[in-house]
């Protein structure tokens, strides 16, 4: 499968909108060069403004231009661009419900070497609990573009986890993204792998491992976070009977906490919630870390049997 | 301004503290001293300065107003209602349940509120960036903002003060409401923010010190925003917290507490007396 920057495919559709929509502006806070914000700045250098490194102050600035009918988009890494900013995202932009758009790189283990200061574990958990904004973590180059269109041309806040690392393309061009619809990627009558973000790609491989034992798992990229495609999340529950949930995010909050709320009170069913508990990242290679911290193809398909066996 | 005018502006300013002692002594809750300490800044800006339409709230090249210090929300519906952007019968729900007043101003509830506030230090930000937003737009509205003293201890004040020294934002004006006193005693106890006229020259902006209770003052500093071509402006307003009920004034136990029944009468009694 060909690799593709996420972040790239960001850059690039910001450039694309900026061309369409007047009104788009965009700010960064001294991460241009790795958010991609900088290819849109080259040829709208009036319309991008680089705040410094001022994440807070960007976030509330970004309400403050969207309240005067702009589309703003926001950047940073995921860490600085949520987790120091959360009252402002809570106050400024969903409070306000500003038409503010954050688009945060750099999510997760998948950071590497960097270490724990910049590896953003929390981020979903705390977007989840605000009202007013919806949230996508796409899987692909592909869905990332569509996501960004999708969060240009739809009023109110937004909250996209990229990661840093290129990651497989899923999709083709013909793939149109729902908001609130998780694209089934595989289908499967023993178990449910659900993923998101830099997980899909290894929940696919771990649903060939499982074949291999004569296990039949469905993968389910889910990409629209909030809100959340409860309607596959209960077919799937009712069909296989099995979850595993997999993130590269803490298991407290993020996307194993959300399909626990849902299924625990409509459908209730064994699950392993896959990801980092109660811990930091480190410094590795991503590839090191994700075997260190347990979240490879072969922990996944691990885990699916465990829950199988369960009497 | 001649002597009528300015009766007239003084006489909007005490009706303006008799709804805002009413408001809050009838709810039970909310803040009075720093409600009184900025009203002459916003009946000054509300019916003098600002082009608003209150038949229009929304309109795009409508100047705005961001109250950074939301938990002064009692002065804006005042104003607001003064003004004519909503009937002032409904001033005595402030902070009841289904009340459209909430204890800090929310611009999705409120005709008139541009922005919503309440969490300190985040609304010179907001300013700025409205202010940003509108010179894209080639708009020519201006953007007035107030700060606390207390507020200036946030960091994020100084980021958006750079942010706008640094942009020569020059439709920004704003007001820091310098009362010298916050929660917990006086601002010059607690975390002085002096130097405070070098401080905001340092970071670009055009500086003004003014007596923030006497409207001509008021007037000659917006009279120079207006033709300020370089700086984004600070108009440091020395201002007296409770200003207006003598029992209020200078009293941290005023900051966020309502009057009871036996001060309110007090306090409007007082506030008849000034006619
Ligand atoms: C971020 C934040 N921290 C704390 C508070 C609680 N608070 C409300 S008012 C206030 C003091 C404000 O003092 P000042 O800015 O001087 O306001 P003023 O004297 O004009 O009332 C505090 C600490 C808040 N609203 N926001
Ligand atoms: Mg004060």
């Amino acid at each position: 499968m060909a690799v593709e920057s996420l972040r790239g495919a960001y850059g690039k559709t910001l450039l694309k909108l900026g061309r369409e929509i007047p009104d788009l502006v965009v700010l960064d806070a001294d991460l241009a060069k790795s958010t991609q914000t900088q290819v849109f700045a080259k040829e709208f250098a009036g319309r991008f403004i680089d705040m410094g490194l001022a994440e807070q102050d960007m976030v509330s600035t970004a309400a403050g231009i969207a309240l005067t009918g702009k589309t703003v988009f926001a950047s940073s890494f995921c860490t600085f661009l949520v987790g120091r900013v959360f009252d402002q995202i809570r106050q400024s932009v969903c409070y306000n419900r500003a038409n503010v758009k954050l688009v945060g790189t750099h999510s997760g283990l998948g950071v590497g070497e960097d270490g724990a200061t910049h590896q953003s574990l929390e981020d979903i958990a705390l977007t989840r609990a605000l009202p007013e904004i919806r949230i996508i973590v796409p899987a692909d180059a592909v869905e990332t573009s569509l996501a960004v269109e999708y969060a240009a041309a739809t009023p109110g806040p937004f909250f996209i986890r990229l990661t840093r690392n290129n990651l497989p393309t899923l999709f083709g061009t013909e793939h149109r993204f729902i908001m609130g619809r998780a694209p089934l990627l595989r289908d499967g009558s023993d178990i449910t792998l659900i993923a998101m973000g830099a997980m899909v790609e290894k929940a696919l491989q771990a649903a060939e491992l499982l074949a291999a034992a004569q296990i039949s798992a469905a993968v389910i990229d889910f990409s629209s976070l909030k809100p959340l495609d409860e309607d596959i999340l209960l077919r799937f529950a009712k069909k296989t009977g099995h979850l595993v949930t997999i993130e590269d995010h803490s298991v407290h909050g993020g996307l194993g906490s959300a399909c626990a709320e849902f299924l625990s009170q409509q459908y209730p069913v064994p699950m392993k919630i896959m990801g980092m508990d109660n811990q930091f990242g480190r410094s590795g290679k991503p590839e090191d870390l994700y075997v260190h911290f347990k979240l490879t193809a072969a922990d996944i398909a691990g885990a699916g049997k465990e829950i199988l066996s369960r009497p | 301004m001649n002597e009528q005018e300015l009766a007239d502006l003084s006489e909007i300013a005490r009706q303006i503290r008799i709804m805002i002692i009413q408001m809050i002594g009838r709810s039970a809750s909310g803040h009075p001293g720093g409600s009184l300490s900025a009203v002459e800044i916003l009946t000054w800006l509300y019916f003098r300065e600002m082009n608003i339409d209150p038949q229009n709230p929304g309109r795009p090249d409508r100047d705005r107003f961001v109250l950074s210090k939301g938990h002064a929300a009692p002065v804006l519906y005042a104003t607001l209602a003064k003004r004519g952007f909503f009937s002032s019968e409904i001033l005595s729900s402030l902070r009841q349940v289904g009340s459209s007043l909430q204890g800090h101003p929310h611009r999705l509830d409120t005709p008139g509120v541009d922005a919503s506030t309440g969490s300190l230090g985040q609304g010179l930000s907001m300013a700025a960036g409205m202010a940003m937003g509108l010179k894209l737009s080639q708009n020519p509205a201006c953007v007035y903002a107030m700060i606390g003293d207390g507020e200036s201890q946030e960091g994020q004040i100084w980021e958006a003060a750079m942010t706008a020294g640094f942009r020569q934002l020059t439709d920004l004006c704003v007001f820091l409401d310098y009362n010298d006193l916050q929660i917990d005693g006086r601002v010059s106890d607690i975390k002085d923010i002096q130097p405070l006229r070098d401080k905001w020259q340092s970071f670009r902006w055009r500086v003004h010190e003014i007596n923030g209770h006497d409207f001509r003052e008021i007037a000659a500093a917006l009279a120079e925003f207006r033709h300020e071509k370089e700086k984004p402006t600070m108009i440091i307003a020395r201002t007296v917290k409770g200003k207006g009920v003598s029992f209020m004034e200078n009293n941290v136990n005023f900051h966020g507490q309502a009057p009871n029944a036996q001060e309110m009468a007090t306090a409007l009694t007082e506030l008849n007396h000034g006619r």
